[in-house]
């Protein structure tokens, strides 16, 4: 039946056609508008915007005044200003006449403007700006629509802009992170020995300032593998001061992988998890085992504890960024290891209830911009 | 198999054994925190350099310079000056700059360096060719040496290396690499030292017998007049400038903590090396004062020709182990570094990571492997030569260049490293075609490193000049990372 192959395969009426071109042309504008308002995402949008419009010139400003104009009679550009601060000034779309538009060049299509103002979560950022040879009902309704789609693809680019911030706070509150409970028991644990053990407690409070110091470290996003496990040393030795024999420690270190960087922060908050499920487990007592190996162009550390294990879906939940779960330390993490490295590089862990949980991390030795 | 296999076959289990268990339990385990330290202290240079020098010291020095010193005499010590003057170069112009970069491998240090996938791609490849060109002689003297001390046919002794090679490395069974590249280097010290000291009392009390036969062509250069000259200076330049780009050496800087380790690494390293060089050329002369055979299996075959019974029989099964140490930590060393880029490179992304490791370490070794059982006839000493001249006209000015000098673009680097890599690649495919050199051409091609090198350098240099505006946005700040040394404080990120 060729006669249906045509109709399914042909473009449509003259009208589907119009909305095809227009849906490619504002596809094409939505890139740059993705990166929020600025002169350059303007310069490069702008083109596609009077073709959405079919204006003879079409500026997109700020607040105060032209970031990119297209199309003819750019001698009006310094003109701009004004219109743009009556339009921001009332809120709404405002059409301007010859008036407004004072032009000694004979022909000049740019005698009339209607100028819409774009709205990002309900704040003014700018206007678009469309300018023709006369005032037509249809220019004003098209100008004003296309300001909201505008105004749409913006409000997207706040939010990847807030996603990215967000990460960023999250490396912040994950330093900050050190839990009131720990520093209470830490220091309790210390108080205890004050009397009976004087040099251990002097050496316990030396091994919590370097703790501390470490974890708030303001600068550098990353560290050497050798650095993080000092600080796992302290944060395991403050530890088993309070838990004494119910708290075993092995260990397993390649010498080779030491100085690879890796994301500051990345190990501590997996130990901290292991410490805690390993001692919730029936005997009240837990080792942890923490390897790191050499494999070639990689690192591979392992992070593990016998104690009661936990249910694989609810694990799940916490890499996807479940909040709700005592887990934020592994979602952070593996974010964050997946921003550095990509998402191959993701935390892998195994558990299941009452056998116990291995995280796994992997590491490549070198990445570019990666260094510690 | 007559009896006189024996020593060098228990030489020969024994070795790999040690070699496994050392890769397997040399692991620092601790079960308590307060072992903690220990158990994460990083390698300190002493051991870094036991380990490079294990991983360095391959059957080209352990067999090859002995045998090359007996047949063509005291000219062919440039080899081993220019194999240990080569860690000085790297000394002074490379070694802490290196370690600061970040870079494991050379690609990644293009990669760093230039911010070019392109650089890094060519890069890749270069360091599969050098691999494999090192890895073929590995595997011929493996046979050479399997054949004079069990007398098997040739290609079994490569072939039993490149399995203990594929297995250690594939199943990750060097976990402790550095610990059992450490105990080579002594295993093959102490193979070279304690029989060249009872043969020399031996010698001693046979009443000092002056080397024979050699007249006056063994104390004369490499060839006659001007050719002799060129390929002296050739020798020097492709050894001298070679090692800074051989992929095992570079990886194993990565293993110091910071640049003023890697250093003091660096100068062990040529303390390790200068005290082992200087067993080879006892051993030549001795093979020239009690007439042995010219051959690559010289150092094998010394102590029984020199003493008899027991005694040459313990002697024998020490020089095979230390020579079959030397085969398994090089082809090992080169095995992981090729592997590691044929992984990276070329297979990820179709397997995951253990698999592609797994496969890249079976094609690493396989193809020198085979090339090795279908080409016996090239000499040791020869290939690794060549390798050492392919590196020289490559990695040497990237890295030279690429650490000291801002103006370096990508395309620079490209065309440096073209120029090169097809100059000394030429010489390769020619000796490989047609050893015998004769004419100048032949010399020209046959050592080639006296023009490539200059040649890749004025590449680079011209073609980076020619693009100027394509250096690195980044370049000035990381020139800044590479020469600060990490006490000062620095925003190095």
């Amino acid at each position: 039946m060729p006669m249906r192959v045509w109709q399914r395969t042909h473009l449509g009426s003259e009208s589907d056609r119009a909305t095809f071109r227009t849906l490619h042309t504002a596809s094409l504008a939505s890139p740059a508008l993705r990166e929020g308002l600025t002169a350059a995402s303007a310069e490069r949008a702008v083109r596609h915007l009077r073709d959405l419009l079919g204006t003879p010139a079409l500026a997109v400003t700020d607040t105060e005044g032209c970031l990119a104009w297209d199309g003819q009679g750019d001698h009006h550009e310094g003109q701009v200003g004004a219109l743009v601060a009556s339009a921001v000034e009332k809120g709404r779309t405002q059409s301007f006449g010859r008036s407004d538009l004072p032009c000694q060049v004979p022909g000049c299509p740019v005698r009339t403007a209607v100028v819409s103002p774009l709205v990002v979560e309900e704040r003014i950022v700018g206007t678009l700006a469309a300018f023709a040879p006369y005032p037509t009902a249809g220019l004003a309704l098209a100008a004003d629509e296309t300001a909201q789609w505008v105004s749409g693809q913006l409000e997207l680019a706040e939010l990847d802009a807030s996603r990215t911030l967000l990460m960023e706070a999250e490396v912040r509150a994950l330093r900050a992170q050190i839990s009131p409970h720990f520093i209470y028991n830490s220091l309790n644990a210390i108080a205890s020995f004050v009397r009976t053990d004087p040099d251990r407690a002097r050496s316990l409070l030396q091994e919590f300032a370097d703790f501390t110091r470490y974890s708030f470290r303001r600068h550098g996003e990353f560290t050497t593998l050798a650095e993080e496990l000092r600080s796992i040393e302290r944060y395991l030795l403050l530890e088993q001061a309070r838990f004494g024999d119910r708290l075993s420690v092995r260990l397993g270190i390649a010498p080779e992988v030491l100085p690879v960087a890796v994301p500051f922060l990345c190990i501590q908050p997996l130990v901290e998890n292991a410490v805690r499920h390993g001692l919730e487990g029936a005997a009240g007592s837990g080792t942890i085992t923490i390897q790191a190996h050499d494999r070639g162009q990689e690192c591979v550390i392992e992070v593990e504890d016998d104690g009661a294990g936990e249910d694989p879906d609810k694990v799940r939940r916490a890499l996807a960024g479940d909040v709700s779960l005592d887990a934020v330390g592994l979602g952070n993490v593996d974010a964050r290891l997946r921003a550095t490295y990509g998402d191959e590089y993701g935390l892998v862990v195994e558990t299941a209830p009452g056998a116990g949980t291995k995280v796994t991390v992997r590491v490549p030795k070198f990445a570019p911009g990666v260094s510690a | 198999m007559t009896t006189d296999g024996v020593p060098g076959l228990v030489a020969l289990v024994v070795v790999s054994l040690a070699t496994l268990a050392i890769g397997t339990y040399g692991l620092r385990i601790s079960r308590t925190t307060s072992d903690f330290y220990v158990a994460s202290r990083s390698v300190r240079p002493r051991l870094n350099a036991s380990a490079i020098g294990g991983e360095y010291l391959s059957a080209a020095s352990f067999l090859g310079v002995a045998a090359l010193v007996l047949t063509a005499g005291a000219q062919m010590l440039w080899y081993p000056i220019g194999w240990t003057a080569g860690y000085l170069v790297l000394l002074v112009l490379v070694a802490a700059p290196l370690r600061r970069s970040g870079a494991y491998t050379l690609p990644d240090f293009a990669e760093a360096r230039l911010g070019s996938r392109r650089v890094r791609a060519l890069c890749s490849v270069l360091v599969v060719a050098i691999g494999w060109l090192y890895l073929l002689p590995q595997f011929q003297g493996a046979g050479l040496t399997l054949t004079a001390a069990v007398d098997a046919p040739e290609w079994v002794g490569a072939v039993v290396v490149g399995a203990v090679v594929v297995l250690n490395v594939g199943s990750g069974g060097m976990r402790s690499i550095t610990f059992v590249q450490a105990f080579q280097y002594w295993l093959k010290l102490t193979a070279l030292l304690v029989p060249a000291a009872v043969l020399l009392v031996i010698w001693a009390g046979d009443g000092a017998p002056h080397p024979s036969g050699g007249g006056p062509r063994w104390s004369l250069p490499l060839g006659e007049g001007g050719q002799g000259l060129y390929t002296t200076y050739s020798i020097v330049l492709a050894t001298f400038l070679g090692t800074m780009g051989l992929p095992h050496v570079v990886v194993r800087f990565y293993t110091n903590p910071d640049g003023r380790a890697a250093r003091r690494t660096t100068l062990v390293v040529l303390a390790l090396l200068g005290v082992f060089y200087l067993l080879p050329p006892v051993y030549a002369a001795l093979g020239r004062a009690y007439g042995a055979d010219a051959d690559d299996t010289l150092v094998l075959e010394l102590p029984r020709l020199m003493l008899d019974g027991l005694g040459g029989d313990l002697l024998t099964g020490l020089v095979t182990a230390g020579a079959f140490a030397a085969f398994l930590s090089t082809s090992s060393g080169l095995a992981i570094a090729v592997s590691g880029v044929l992984a990276q490179d070329v297979l990820r992304g179709n397997y995951s990571g253990i698999t592609a490791f797994r496969i890249g370490a079976t094609v690493a070794v396989c193809v020198p492997l085979a090339a090795a059982v279908l080409a016996p006839d090239l000499s040791v000493a020869r290939a690794v030569g060549l390798a050492f001249a392919v590196a020289a006209s490559t990695f040497c000015p990237l890295l030279v260049l690429g650490i000291w000098w801002r103006g370096l673009t990508p395309a620079g680097a490209l065309a440096g490293l073209v120029c090169g890599g097809v100059g000394a690649g030429s010489g390769v495919g020619w000796t490989l075609y047609d050893g015998v050199p004769q004419s100048w051409v032949d010399v020209l091609l046959g050592q080639p490193a006296a023009w490539s090198v200059p040649l890749a350098f004025a590449a680079m240099v011209v073609v980076s000049l020619l693009t100027r505006g394509a250096v690195p946005r980044h370049a000035g700040r990381f020139m800044v990372r590479l020469h600060t040394p990490e006490v000062v404080p620095l925003d190095r990120g």
